[in-house]
């Protein structure tokens, strides 16, 4: 059995580790709740523009656009969103483990498409087994602006333009609640299942469909990916927050447990020093 | 005096949500003026400021980059960022403009960077310039 002061050092760590685990579930629920408040608060935004961007396309018949338009695919891109930080239970593995799958069965040859790296850990993964990837963003905020990921957006919705990407596709964990997220793949670009349950407005264009389309469009992809990420930063405090949960309570386990074999081992170390000491008494008897 | 329902929507959330008599602005093909009961219209907004008359006072909002979207009985602002005027932060917007004219001094014209820190600075003038007027 380990010695005495072994349990109790065990002990102490475990302590400290609980401390730790509890903190961080704590500012995760603080996070957690903001990151649900700001992905409600772009919901009226979405709406209207998924409402005006579906009542133009399918309203004004007859209009193009590369946007809304399939093409024959050469390239594909891959928008994947994980956290800069780990802790946080399955939340990274199980995205990263949805695009690894369904790159592995889709294509042979890694020209065949393109990363677009949103997180630290999303990066170094695909990095590390030299996938092409190319864009990648680190270090967002927990309460990201808009502003903060309009490059990336522009930029992705631009190579999608000059054709760099014939098809995109985004990766993301979608926040369900505070105990379950799941994998979500969606298809970015080309825009092609637009419908809307309000009834079509007729509008008149100023100037035209097509300079309003133009606008329109990359503002609508570039919200989908801005929205998306939002709705990975609320599941990723989630999963952390029920990750640290999680954490805290084993260590809880195993602090009882090794208070227990502490004080057992205390008591056999008493025991044996009576009967020491009675044995000691009885020779000299 | 009729009015109509004005909502300023940008992605970090409702900005401006009321009922006015007439909203007033620069649209890409010139300036636009609103009353109730306009037919339902949809056009691209520049950099500028969105006008909301109400009560006999005019309120300001700075948007960039956004589209405006008009029915019969209600308008809506659409934006990718908007401010009332009186939550610009000036501070913020004057080193941004000074950003952006530095930037320009050193990137070649016609560059990429160039148009970027035009735009911004253009931005930047227009939130300076509501921000003022209130």
């Amino acid at each position: 059995m380990a010695s005495l002061r072994d349990i109790k050092n065990r002990i102490n760590s475990t302590k400290k580790t609980s401390q730790i685990t509890k903190a961080m579930e704590m500012t995760s629920a603080a996070k957690w709740n903001r990151g649900v408040l700001n992905a409600k608060s772009f919901v009226p935004y979405m709406e209207k523009i998924q409402e005006v961007t579906a009542s133009i396309a399918i309203g004004a018949g007859g209009v193009v656009h590369p946007m809304l338009q399939h093409r024959p695919v050469k390239k594909t891109g891959y928008i994947v969103m994980t956290s800069d930080r780990g802790l946080a239970g399955a939340f990274n593995s199980n995205v990263i483990r949805k695009v690894h799958q369904t790159i592995q069965s889709r294509h042979k040859s890694n020209d065949e498409f393109a990363i677009i790296a949103i997180g630290r850990v999303a990066r170094d993964f695909f990095v590390k087994r030299g996938y092409n990837v190319a864009l990648e963003i680190v270090g967002v905020s927990d309460q990201p602006s808009f502003q903060d990921i309009k490059d990336l957006t522009s930029a992705t919705v631009g190579m999608f333009e000059d054709s760099t990407f014939d098809e995109l596709y985004i990766y993301y964990s979608h926040y369900i609640s505070a105990i379950s997220q799941e994998v979500t793949e969606k298809k970015l670009l080309p825009l092609t299942d637009l419908t809307t349950s309000h009834k079509l407005t007729s509008y008149e264009f100023e100037p035209n469909a097509e300079e309003i389309l133009k606008v329109l469009l990359p503002q609508y992809a570039e919200s989908l990916i801005y929205g998306a990420l939002l709705d990975s930063k609320a599941s990723e405090h989630a999963a952390r927050m029920t990750a640290m949960r999680n954490a805290t309570d084993n260590a809880s386990e195993l602090i009882r447990s090794y208070t227990l074999s502490y004080n057992r081992a205390r008591q056999a170390a008493i025991t044996q020093e009576i009967t020491e000491i009675v044995g000691g008494a009885a020779a000299l008897e | 005096m009729k009015t109509m329902k004005v909502s300023v929507v940008s992605p970090d959330g409702p900005v401006y949500e009321s009922d006015v008599e007439m909203v007033s602005t620069k649209a890409l093909t010139g300036e636009l003026g609103i009353l109730p009961g306009h037919v339902p219209m949809v056009a691209p907004l520049e950099i500028g400021s969105v006008r909301l008359k109400k009560d006999g006072k005019t309120e300001f909002i700075a948007v960039s980059g956004g589209f405006l979207e008009v029915r019969p009985e209600q308008v809506t602002v659409l934006a990718q960022a908007a401010e009332m005027a009186s939550a610009i932060d000036v501070e913020r917007a004057s080193r941004a403009k000074e950003r952006a004219e530095q930037r320009m001094k050193d990137a070649k014209l016609e560059h990429i960077d160039f148009k970027r820190a035009e735009l911004a600075l253009r931005r930047a003038i227009n939130r300076l310039t509501i921000a003022e007027s209130k």
